[in-house]
């Protein structure tokens, strides 16, 4: 192995390789802030240029696009409350806040240093546990994976604001309901269109994200203009822009990390599961360990709040490196895309790639963590200037947060009917959000709709109709049990409370 | 019984989760799929009446945080503005094309906002526009439909 780390260090620190990290860190950050450009779009938008390159070479520059991308949908989450991906959906929960609290840069900073260590840890992770990581990924099945969703969905309702977990779990069941609109994936009979053609291909994820965060925040935002308690706070430009992280939060985030690292990670390995479930798993974790006064702080901009999805999700793409690189299974839209590319530089994957493209595999793995360092570098003194955003004035900053969703939409589909779609959901999620009818698990549950009935689908298919898969297999009976040990412990603090 | 505006959204909850079922009860499937252990309508099913469960908890469960939101300080008028603004985008920006249009709407929307400087209104709109345009369209090479532009020979 340790001749495997040399080969990958020769390669990935060549002037030209760097190089390409860099470029990749900086474009990927600049599209990922752009709303409907993800972290996918942006390593599509490369393929074309890696062709000129030796495979390592292409795959690192893609690594750093992909770094950089989520990165980048990090500080549209924080600054306007537009994730432009799922996987930064829960970094807003807390950095959104924050920037509110006119402490951007501060929230940039925190993100930027979580994703820093989160990726550090994690490609330690991959270093030593690649190859027999594979062997646990392999391991789940179709039952484990609809429990690990019951679990996610259910968690990020029970750990939702006091007293909301029936409104949660409302949210949660209509985001499932939004996310069962179009064909169905096995028999293509299209389901709640009702005949309108525009509907068939279901409705898309930045349009219900645009409309359920950026949209109605900033109708809100309008809504409340004369709400005295609502009156946005003056914050100068300095405090605004600074990133200096004081004691006490480093504390909090050196206890963040390492165990937000764990889980991004494990999440990242299983196919399919990715950076999202990884960010909300590990915000409901952090929820559930922290003492009760900082959980009170939780959604009102908790450093912990923010560190363990920021943490999570990065770690989460190192993770999703190993179905990729060992056994050829992407885990998530983008690692699929790069195993095209892969394909096409003639690479295949699998559990031999180490051994017979060691420069490949290892190179791959080191850029992750060289990738990481320039991109905290690039960044780190680009904050203060990119947390001037929430300076310009609400009169501008409101049209633009609408011109960016619409754009994020129209470049997608290139249709009227989304537009007016988004609208009206905005509108809806708007009056939802007056009565603190929470939007987090409407997103999740629409990320997770298709992948749970597909889960389901299998297992029950499996099993012959019978539900006894939810037991018969240990791993699916420990998530399960897990998932009712919070419902059971969420009722039981509840009516603790009370008396 | 004191009903307050929670309960009014769960009972309209309740209402769209037992029409979501009825109508997933009417999904077509497959003849030879019509007795599977799973089909096409099967999930929706469970989530109809999982959307039943959770919102008749909540209009039978007493509500201890009711929730008040002083109307008279929102701010409908300028809202609604904003709102019909972005639907007449929405309706224009195919035909017109994306320059024009979104220029307008961000002019617009600064104008019913409250905004009266001219210039930066100006600057923040149609230079703006003209330079994310450039950034998508000839940069990142993403399609942009533009009849506007083309008809006057900007756009190829």
């Amino acid at each position: 192995m340790i001749e495997g780390i040399l080969i990958g260090l020769t390669t990935a620190l060549t002037f030209q390789n760097i190089l390409m990290v860099m470029i990749g860190c900086f474009f990927g950050t600049i599209i990922g802030m752009l709303p409907g450009l993800g972290p996918m779009t942006a390593i599509a938008l490369m393929i074309p240029i890696t062709y000129g390159f030796d495979p390592a070479t292409g795959l690192i520059l893609m690594a750093g696009v992909y770094y950089g991308a989520v990165f980048g949908g990090s500080t549209s989450s924080i600054l306007l409350n537009a994730p432009g991906v799922p996987g930064t959906v829960a970094t807003s929960f807390d950095g959104y806040p924050m920037a509110q609290q006119g402490k951007a840069g501060k929230a940039l900073a925190i993100a930027a240093w979580s994703s820093f260590a989160g990726g550090t840890l994690s490609a330690i992770y991959l270093l030593f546990m690649a190859p027999s990581l594979s062997k646990v990924s392999l391991s789940f099945r179709s039952p484990d994976y609809f429990a690990l969703m019951i679990l996610g969905l259910t968690a990020i309702a029970a750990f939702s604001s006091k007293g909301q977990f029936l409104k949660a779990m409302m949210m949660v069941v209509l985001g499932l309901m939004l996310a069962s609109v179009g064909q169905d994936s096995l028999s293509d009979i299209t389901r709640f269109t009702f005949n309108n053609m525009n509907l068939t291909d279901g409705i898309s994820f930045v349009l219900v994200v645009m409309a359920t965060f950026a949209m109605s925040e900033a109708l809100t935002i309008i809504l409340k203009r004369n709400d005295p308690t609502s009156a946005a706070k003056q914050v100068s430009l300095t405090e605004l822009g600074s990133i200096k992280i004081n004691k006490e939060e480093r504390t909090k985030m050196y206890k963040t990390i390492p165990r937000s690292s764990v889980i991004g990670f494990l999440i990242g390995v299983l196919p399919g599961a990715g950076a999202t479930i990884a960010s909300f798993l590990a915000y409901g974790m952090e929820r559930n360990v922290v003492s009760d006064e900082e959980k009170e702080k939780f959604g009102k901009g908790s450093v912990n709040g923010l560190s363990a999805p920021e943490t999570a999700n990065n770690a989460a793409c190192s993770g999703s490196f190993v179905p990729m690189l060992t056994l050829g299974i992407p885990g998530s839209g983008t690692t699929a895309v790069m195993l095209g590319a892969l394909l096409g530089f003639g690479v295949q994957p699998g559990p031999r790639l180490y051994m017979t493209n060691p420069e490949i595999f290892w190179s791959i793995i080191m850029s992750m963590y060289i990738g990481m360092v320039i991109l905290l570098i690039l960044n780190l003194p680009l904050i203060p200037y990119i947390a001037r955003i929430l300076a310009v004035p609400k009169n501008y900053l409101i049209p633009l947060i609408l011109f960016f969703s619409v754009t994020g939409i129209y470049v997608m589909s290139f249709n009227n009917f989304d537009i007016y779609l988004m609208i009206g959901i905005a509108v809806v999620a708007t009056f939802l959000r007056l009565y603190d009818f929470p939007m987090p698990p409407l997103i999740l549950a629409f990320v997770l709709g298709g992948l749970m009935e597909e889960n389901l689908r299998r297992s029950l298919l499996l099993s012959n109709g019978s539900w006894e898969f939810l037991w018969d297999r240990t791993l699916t009976a420990c998530i399960l049990a897990t998932t009712i040990l919070i419902v059971v412990w969420h009722i039981y603090k509840t009516f603790r409370k009370k008396n | 019984m004191n009903i307050n505006t929670t309960k009014i959204i769960s009972l309209l909850f309740f209402i769209f989760s037992a029409f979501y079922l009825y109508t997933a009860y009417q999904i077509q499937v497959f003849a030879f799929d019509e007795n599977a252990p799973f089909n096409a309508r099967t999930f929706p099913i469970y989530l109809g009446y999982a959307g039943l469960f959770f919102s008749g908890l909540k209009l039978i469960l007493p509500d201890p945080n009711t929730i008040k939101v002083e109307h008279k300080s929102l701010e409908y008028k300028k809202t609604g503005i904003l709102i019909l603004i972005a639907i007449i985008y929405g309706a224009t920006i195919l035909k017109v094309g994306y320059f024009l249009t979104t220029s307008l709407f961000l002019f617009a929307s600064y104008y019913f906002l409250g905004e009266r400087r001219w210039i930066l209104m100006f600057l923040l709109s149609f230079p703006f526009v003209a330079v994310f345009m450039y950034l998508l369209h000839g940069i990142l090479d993403i399609y942009l439909r533009d009849p506007f532009l083309q008809s006057i020979g900007v756009m190829g």
